[in-house]
């Protein structure tokens, strides 16, 4: 029973949700939501609960995929049920189930319309991101990559604020036409391979020219997801339309989706165009670093402004990337997770606000904190972890990324370091601006500090921020292996012999 | 216990206290919270004793804790490093700690923050701690943000006040500035010496003196002065040299104990510390340590210009704090390291005395710290005054005091350094010598003797008006009203900080300074910077012992320079009261300079905070919207709907436009193909 389960864990990391899901479905009734709310935290928890062994039965000296499962699924295409994980996909994977059930308990009794359809959203929506982050098939990676979208349009389309329509139909066009792209990569690589193995495809030699426009393909794909300047401009409008829940997701799992694809396809699949293209990937990183920062320190909307800080810190994880030492890899690793935590809590805040407020305006706030004081720390501690404050989850990455980047460049690590300077700027002047000072107006008098509900979110997050940042070893052990064999992947070059 | 136990003890029980009482302070009875955090860094104290008494006879102790981190072929960890400089820093942390929180019952004993307060200085201590007590680069760097984020909070600890949250916001990005190039500094000892462990990188460094590297085009620099400059950028935010001193005036929106503790005895020296620290590094580059003295030197003298126009008791010490910072950062540059940590341990104990001094005056005052309000405390408030002067005598370096061993040593030291700018250094402590001992006896005349002035009219400094420490709708005492000294919570304090104040210099300074108890933790090269090996060779020579020093200290420059400083006080203030008037008067032009704290604080705002918002501004409304939105994305969808409306015309539903296309299509066809 217990090795069935092992051996068929990722399947019910991603099924278990989206049957949890349908099952949420149908006990749609909003005069009767409590059923539902609580079949949903019954299936969010229990699927968290079934990725666990991912990581407790994780080897960690293995870099390679484990938890693999195959049978053929289509066979006139040769597309496979395939999955696998290995030290890359696991933590994201548990970022993600951990995530869903945060996401259940912070619609709890704010989501008051279509209950059932809300929560259904996520749980299906959960599932297929671990899909994504499990699938080994090209095809039935696409399918999860596209099939993912469509939930999380749904839920900014119907739970989403005034501009919703502008909004989902951007964040559709943007996304969709970058992974059209990415799906003629995969037709073309069909072609000369015969298979849509992905680990088929790392062995597959090519010409820098291919390489290059293969790697273009997947860029135009997952650099809108990330997103890197300068196709980031979706994000902002998704986040300040979308319902709480759904800019936590966005932010926490949506945008790694991005970042976790470049390191599984782009870059082994075309690792001589990746070397070939870093110079422009740094520079759009750096770019992302410091514009978007300065960006980010003028934005009036509490909302929009940590989109920007979002884009800004997925910066580090691209300039992680294609810096190619191991400091720089892990520690981009380890900034996914991070961010996952921080940015999904930032977000969460802004829903305590403007859950009673209705505003997500900086100017429609001053002097929080003598209303909510419980609040107004947490508040606190989250923003200095978004200014990477040592000791708390942000610094973690940032730290790694700026020390690999200086050993490649030090005006890399120059640039990269203004974050320390202007990501505090934005973060606390935010931070100054609506929660210090005297009371400014009625409907900061009238605010009623955290119920019990939201202190518990919280409270689970603010500890996996600290926890993180006093003690990342844990997950850097999982993620050592593989990026090892990733990095040595990379330093052989696929061009075939003669070029 | 084992002395691993210890070590971690000291650390853990300030932070268990700060957790306790951070989360549970409101369910418990007020008195918890000074009880549990007392506890904790009296316990922390008293073992800090144990173990610098342990560290005098023993070899120095390097473990580690913790495995924080592995990544490729690095490893980052949490360890100890207990030598003399730590166990010494650690004995001043945690006494001047504890005093503090003695001192806080009386200050903050109607404050609603009550247990927040103590929970937060509880932290600060813990950080402190783990700051000094560090045996690599990364543990540093987390002890040195985390005071950051305390001395954040506890500036801001009035958090409904507009100044204390400017300054607070204030401190932590001019901080981050320092930051910025301290990060770069250890990613260079990082990247060159594979390590950031203390011991490991201090090893191999005399190997890595004469390597160079490229930063700009083919421009080569040495990397020893790159790393000591980026790393000394560090402590330039911290212990707040100029320009980046701009924090620490306004840091006095803070209650007045932390103000002591934090931003005079313990964290502001934390850059001092690190410096000493990295000698081994920092005695490699001439360059280097030029720059630092001459930093040093420009904090010393311009910051003690400042102290003399400031009318706020607390702004003045603080002032004072700048000038002293910049005394202890020329005897780095002068590669007197072990004299630098001297003054900082003197300056510890008799700077947090007088700023608990100036809260004790400012609890009399009932929440004035307009100086010119005060005077005669004298008679109201003894025991504040005789401590009062205590601390401001030794501050100028009063034969004797402790403040007088340390600062004539850095005279002295300043004197004989041989590299780039040590000329203008020696002049720049000359001169702060008379600069310090005038603005200090000014303000010690003006508050506890003369004339009574809070029974007559009150000034307001247009300056400081809401700046003032008046918390609880305290606004001054009033004229018919007696000042009364504070209980024995705020008293006990006083009396024992001003114990070392007085004997500590004579004590310590023959084994500090010229015994060996920084051998093997300090280094310096004295073929390269003579300036220690005079030094020694003097006080063997000519003083013999801490008496001869003092007796000898009577009849050099620097004391009659002091003496006239306290004279020129004494005459400006007591016996001319018009004479500073009309200096004021006369020379309008100097007094505005100052009055502006020479422009840093009006060119920060207009150019670096204004400047980056306008950068933003811009890069938003016109790289985001108007080009990337506008022209690319909304551009493209508007060209395709265009496109769509030209090509819709094509499709006009008639048979022979369509059949019309076909055949030029075929002909088009025929004759592409039969050329082939």
């Amino acid at each position: 029973m217990l090795e069935y389960f092992l051996q068929h864990i990722l399947s019910f990391s991603i099924w278990l949700p989206i049957a949890f899901g349908v099952a949420v479905l149908f006990t749609a009734n909003d005069n009767k939501p409590c059923v539902t709310r609580w079949l949903a935290l019954a299936g969010s928890i229990a699927s968290f609960l079934v990725t666990i062994p991912l990581y407790t039965h994780f080897n960690f000296a293995d870099g390679g995929f484990q938890f693999q499962e195959r049978f053929l699924w289509i066979a006139s295409f040769s597309i496979n049920y395939h999955l696998g994980a290995d030290g890359l996909a696991v933590p994201l994977i548990l970022l993600t189930s951990f995530t869903t059930v945060i996401v259940v308990m912070s619609a709890w009794e704010v989501i008051e319309k279509r209950v059932a359809q809300y929560m259904a959203s996520f749980l299906i929506m959960s599932g297929l991101m671990i899909g994504v982050f499990s699938a080994l098939d090209a095809i039935f990676y696409y399918v999860f990559w596209e099939a993912m979208l469509i939930p999380m349009f749904l839920v900014i389309g119907i739970w989403g604020g005034p501009n919703r329509v502008y909004a989902t139909v951007k964040f559709f066009l943007y996304t969709l036409l970058g992974s059209l792209l990415m799906l003629v990569a995969f037709i073309y690589m069909y072609h000369q391979t015969g298979s849509f193995a992905i680990t088929d495809y790392y062995q597959m030699p090519m010409p820098l020219n291919v390489q290059v426009l293969i790697f273009l393909a997947f860029f135009a794909a997952f650099a809108v997801k990330i997103p890197m300047w300068p196709v980031h401009t979706w994000l902002p409008d998704a986040h300040v339309e979308a319902p709480t829940g759904g800019s936590v997701v966005l932010a926490a799992i949506a945008l790694k989706l991005g970042g976790y694809s470049f390191l599984r396809f782009a870059m082994p699949i075309a690792p001589d165009a990746a070397h070939y293209l870093s110079g422009f990937m740094i520079a759009l990183s750096l770019i992302a670093i410091v514009y978007i920062a300065l960006v980010a320190l003028v934005q009036k909307d509490m909302k929009k402004l940590i989109a920007y800080s979002s884009i800004s810190h997925m910066g580090f994880v691209t300039l992680g990337f294609f810096i190619f030492n191991n400091l720089g890899l892990e520690g981009a690793i380890v900034q996914m997770i991070s961010h996952g935590f921080i940015s999904a809590a930032m977000f969460l805040c802004v829903g305590v606000l403007y859950d009673r407020v209705h505003s997500r305006q900086i100017e429609s706030y001053g002097g929080v904190a003598n209303t909510m004081p419980v609040f107004a720390a947490f508040v606190v501690l989250f923003a200095m972890a978004n200014s990477g404050l040592p000791g708390t989850s942000g610094f973690v990455g940032e730290f790694m990324v700026i020390l690999g980047a200086i050993q490649v460049n030090f005006w890399y690590a120059f640039l990269a370091s203004f974050t320390l300077i202007f990501g505090a700027a934005y973060t606390l002047w935010m931070v100054k601006r609506v929660f210090y000072g005297e009371v400014a107006n009625e409907n900061v008098a009238a605010l009623k500090d955290l119920n019990k509900r939201e202190f518990l979110i919280l409270a689970i997050l603010a500890t996996l921020v600290l926890a993180l940042g006093i003690y990342p070893q844990p997950l850097t052990d999982m993620t050592n292996a593989t990026v090892n064999q990733l990095l040595s992947h990379l330093s052989h070059s696929k061009l075939p012999a003669g070029f | 216990m084992t002395m691993q136990q210890i070590y971690l003890a000291i650390p853990l029980l300030p932070l268990l206290a700060a957790v306790v009482i951070g989360l549970f302070g409101k369910f418990l009875p007020r008195a918890a919270a000074h009880i549990v955090t007392i506890a904790g860094v009296a316990i922390s104290f008293v073992l800090s004793v144990y173990v610098l008494k342990d560290a005098m006879v023993s070899l120095p102790y390097n473990e580690t804790v913790y495995s924080w981190l592995k990544s490729g072929n690095f490893s980052f960890e949490i360890g100890f490093l207990i030598d003399r400089l730590s166990a010494m820093m650690m004995v001043v942390v945690t006494f001047v700690s504890l005093m503090v929180h003695i001192y806080t019952i009386g200050y903050m004993h109607e404050d609603k923050g009550y247990a927040r307060f103590f929970s937060y200085i509880s932290l600060f201590t813990f950080s402190m701690l783990m700051l000094v007590m560090s045996n690599n680069f990364m543990q540093l760097f987390f002890g040195w943000e985390a005071v950051g984020l305390v001395s954040y909070l506890l500036i801001g600890f009035w958090y409904t006040r507009p100044t204390a949250i400017y300054a607070n916001l204030k401190a932590f990005l001019v901080n981050r500035v320092g930051d910025f190039g301290f990060l770069l500094g250890i990613g260079l000892v990082l990247f060159y010496f594979g390590s950031l462990d203390y011991a490991a990188v201090f090893s191999v460094a005399p190997q890595m003196a004469d390597i160079q590297i490229n930063l700009i085009g083919n421009a080569s620099w040495s990397l020893m002065t790159v790393t000591c400059i980026l790393l000394f950028i560090g402590a330039m935010g911290k212990s707040a040299q100029v320009p980046l001193h701009v924090w620490l005036p306004d840091s006095m929106e803070g209650p007045t104990p932390i103000s002591a503790l934090i931003h005079a005895a313990t964290m502001v020296t934390a850059g001092i510390f690190m410096v000493a620290r990295m000698s081994p590094l920092f005695e490699l580059s001439t360059t280097a340590l030029s720059f630092v003295l001459i930093i040093g030197s420009i904090t010393a003298l311009f910051m003690g210009f400042l102290g003399i126009i400031q009318n706020d008791i607390k702004r003045v010490v603080a002032y004072s704090t700048l000038s002293q910072l910049g005394y202890m950062t020329v005897a780095l540059g002068a590669s007197a390291y072990s004299v630098a940590i001297f003054h900082l341990m003197t300056h510890a104990f008799f700077k947090a005395l007088l700023f608990l001094g100036a809260g004790a005056v400012i609890m009399g005052m009932h929440h004035d710290q307009d100086i010119r309000n005060m005077g005669n405390l004298k008679k109201y408030m003894p025991v504040t005054w005789i401590t009062s002067l205590i601390g401001s005598l030794a501050l100028i370096g009063t034969p004797f005091f402790a403040g007088f061993y340390s600062k004539d040593s850095i005279i002295e030291a300043a004197k004989f350094s041989t590299i780039p700018g040590s000329g203008f250094a020696y002049f720049a402590v000359l001169a702060g010598v008379f600069v310090t001992a005038f603005y200090s006896f000014r303000m010690y005349f003006l508050v506890f003797h003369g004339k009574e002035k809070w029974r007559e009219v009150k000034h307001h400094d247009a300056h400081h008006d809401d700046a003032h420490d008046d918390h609880d709708h305290h606004h001054g005492l009033s004229p018919t009203d007696d000042p009364h000294e504070p209980g024995w919570v705020v008293k006990l304090p006083l009396i024992l900080l001003a114990i070392p104040s007085l004997a500590i210099g004579y004590l310590a300074i023959e084994p500090m300074l010229f015994g060996d108890f920084f051998k093997g933790v300090i280094f310096v090269n004295s073929e390269a910077h003579p300036a220690m090996q005079e030094l020694t060779h003097h006080w063997h020579h000519i003083f013999h012992s801490a008496t001869g020093m003092a007796i000898h200290g009577f009849m050099t420059l620097p004391f009659a320079l002091a003496a006239s400083g306290v004279f020129v006080a004494w005459f400006f203030y007591m016996k001319r009261p018009d004479i500073p008037a009309a200096i004021q008067k006369r020379f309008a032009l100097i007094n505005s300079i100052l009055e502006n704290k020479y422009g840093f604080d009006s060119f920060n705002d207009r150019f670096f905070a204004a400047g980056s918002r306008f950068i933003g501004n811009k890069l938003w409304l016109i790289g985001d919207v108007k080009i990337i939105d506008g022209a690319l994305v909304n551009g493209t969808a508007n060209l395709i709907g265009k496109l769509s409306l030209v090509v819709r015309k094509l499709q006009s539903g008639l048979i022979y436009h369509y059949a019309f296309a076909m055949i030029i299509g075929v002909f088009l066809m025929l004759t592409f193909f039969s050329k082939v």
